[in-house]
């Protein structure tokens, strides 16, 4: 009986084509909107979790403090105010696993043979690949005794390697960052993009006495632009932030209202925050996409109680030849289920095509899930039943003679 | 042997604003299973009034009404639908057949509800059409057929579940005279072959006389129950109500 049912529930919605349609497009608007924000934030989501992925977790990075000359202040950074000595005295820090000291050689231009590419040159010391879980991958990464030593070795990220060597083997090539020739004993794994969209293998890495030395000018000599400092666990962050800020100013010689000459980032807090943003803000595009759904209903309803009085007199003649009051009911909610069901399909299907569009727009993965699917179904089912339940109920309730009057 | 349907001192009240009019004053009537007849009387004489409590589309205000024995007024709402589904049959003026159906969709319709299985529907539905003389037209729209079919094709899905009363509401009024007279001869012969009983409700002496038995209505009463006599048909007789 309910196939015969369907298959009269899909004859009515047929025998109104363009009235069904319409009808549906208040759903398939709102199950589109819903698919799309769920994948998009599901994407943002994803970029987040990878960015963490890749910061290496439970990090905290110190940053050398602002130069100072008169009133103008020259940015986190630029002044001289980190020491590798006060790597060494964090590393001591309980709860430290390891910590790096690393500094910036600005403006480099890297140069093997008749190729040449600008990019990042930072020099550190072998902790930097440990705190920032990073890993050659092909070669290695230079040894405690060569960064000592100023070892003139260079470990490359994959887009260096690209840009300087194309398709030939980097490994013992030569390479010259300021006129210094430097031998690519590595070739770090990939990466991948960071936050901003930069890209994380444009990097040159080399032992930081041997970066010290490129550097121009006594006043870096010994200072350092940021110590990368990784923790054995979240637990532990903020009192070894704590820690590290007291040891710091002691060693400093701040005094009680000096302002720090140093900043302390807890990477893992910013990427907490990161994510529950992008959270909230799916939420509420699939808050948005939920009120066009209730929309979407009440159109059913409204377009229910319509058919329902244009079929009064059929309804009148199903109830005389032996229709229940059940029976009559139970046809239209299938009417109004069936409409708003395949305005939810189609709309799964718009959704998911945009959101592939948008994912190429915005050029970060867009996933339409499995949940996602069968919420938007689940959602619609609920829908088509509540909206459809007063229309027919009252289709239900009407008096066979007077319905057959009509 | 009890009779088919069974009616004794039905009052019919109807309610509005203006207060209770009383379409039926107390009608008492018997009919035995195989009987052929008709039920006259002007508009607003409480025919219809009538013919909707024996179809049980309408319950008596007071009085009994017992199909086969049962009391109706016992029964609830959805003992009633399958009273009229499998027990009754309905033909009406205006053919009141689903314009979205085939005529074998149509004819089907009831055994939907009675929960007979989709290809036993079709089998039947295809034997009573062509019982009907309309075997060659299961796929045609109601839009489809003349006047006349489209009665048969009403008249086939009234005997759908093999009902013990057809009851008809003014059967030929929207056919022309030729076309009644063949939908009238098919009753005849329903009621003959089959022993279905037939009550037409009608206001054509010219299809009661047709009949076997007349009973005629005139304000809310039985005006007279007998043979279909000249006087009877036209409205000229005695009353002569039958106890």
């Amino acid at each position: 009986m309910i196939g015969t049912m369907l298959a009269e529930a899909w004859g009515a919605l047929i025998a109104n084509r363009l009235r069904s349609a319409l009808t549906m497009l208040g759903m398939i608007i709102g199950v589109a909107a819903v698919i799309l924000m769920l994948a998009i934030g599901g994407g943002v989501q994803k970029q987040v979790s990878d960015s963490i992925s890749g910061l290496g977790s439970n990090l905290l990075i110190v940053t050398a403090g602002s130069s100072r000359q008169g009133p103008l202040s020259g940015g986190a950074g630029s002044g001289a105010t980190l020491r590798i000595e006060d790597a060494d005295a964090i590393a001591r820090i309980e709860n430290v696993v390891a910590a790096a000291p690393s500094t910036a050689v600005p403006a480099a231009q890297a140069v093997a043979g008749p190729v040449n590419w600008s990019t990042q040159v930072t020099g550190s010391v072998p902790a930097y690949f440990i705190v920032n879980e990073w890993t050659a991958g092909d070669g290695r990464v230079f040894s405690d005794r060569e960064e000592r030593a100023g070892a003139r070795v260079a470990v490359i990220g994959q887009t260096v390697a690209d840009k300087l060597f194309g398709a030939n083997d980097p490994l013992g090539q030569m390479i010259r960052v300021k006129g210094v020739s430097l031998q690519v004993i590595g070739v770090m794994a990939k990466r991948g993009q960071g936050f901003g969209g930069q890209d994380r293998d444009d990097v040159i890495i080399v032992p930081l006495t041997t970066a010290l030395r490129l550097l121009q000018g006594n006043a870096f000599r010994r200072s350092i632009r940021s110590i990368s400092v990784s923790v054995s666990s979240a637990e532990a962050l903020d009192q070894v932030e704590r820690d590290i800020t007291l040891l710091l100013r002691q060693l400093h010689r701040l005094k009680g209202d000096d302002q720090d000459d140093f900043s302390v980032a807890n990477l893992t807090a910013i990427t907490d925050t990161l994510s529950t943003t992008t959270r909230a803000i799916s939420l509420l595009l699939a808050a948005i996409g939920s009120i066009s759904l209730v929309v979407g209903g009440i159109g059913i309803m409204n377009i229910m109680l319509v058919s329902v009085t244009e079929r009064t007199r059929e309804i009148g003649i199903r109830m005389a030849i032996g229709a229940s009051r059940a029976a009559v009911r139970l046809q239209f909610l299938l009417e109004a289920l069936m409409l708003s069901l395949i305005g939810c399909g189609i709309g799964v299907a718009a959704g998911t095509g945009l959101a592939m569009l948008a994912g190429r727009a915005i050029g970060f993965d867009t996933a339409v899930t499995l949940y996602a699917v069968t919420v938007a179904f689940a959602v619609s089912a609920s829908i088509g039943i509540f909206f459809g339940w007063w229309p027919a109920t009252r289709a239900s309730k009407l008096s066979p003679i007077e319905a057959l009057r009509s | 042997m009890t009779a088919l349907l069974n009616l004794v001192d039905v009052i019919k009240d109807y309610g509005s604003e203006a207060g209770t009019f009383r379409a039926l004053h107390g009608v008492s009537l018997d009919v035995r299973a195989g009987e052929f007849m008709a039920i006259m009387g002007p508009s607003g004489s409480g025919k219809s009034t009538l013919m909707n409590i024996i179809g049980c589309l309408d319950t008596p205000t007071t009085g009994s009404y017992r199909f086969e024995g049962t009391d109706t007024a016992t029964l609830s709402e959805s003992a009633l639908a399958k009273l009229r589904n499998a027990g009754i049959g309905f033909v009406f003026q205006q053919f009141n057949l689903l314009p979205r159906l085939s005529a074998l969709a149509n004819v089907a319709l009831p055994m939907v509800y009675s929960g007979v299985s989709a290809r036993d529907r079709a089998t039947r539905a295809q034997v009573l059409l062509e019982s009907v003389g309309l075997g060659d037209k299961p796929k045609s729209r109601p839009s489809q057929l003349s006047g006349g079919q489209q009665q048969r094709v009403a008249v086939a899905r009234s005997l759908a579940n093999d009902p013990q009363l057809l009851l008809a509401d003014e059967p030929t009024g929207a056919l022309d005279t030729k076309t009644g007279v063949e939908v009238l001869a098919l009753f005849r012969a329903l009621n003959a072959d089959k022993g279905v009983t037939v009550v037409i409700v009608t206001h054509d002496p010219e299809v009661a006389r047709a009949t076997n038995r007349v009973v005629r209505i005139q304000d809310g009463r039985v005006f007279y129950d007998g043979p279909p006599t000249e006087a009877a048909l036209y409205g000229h007789a005695e009353p002569e109500v039958t106890a």
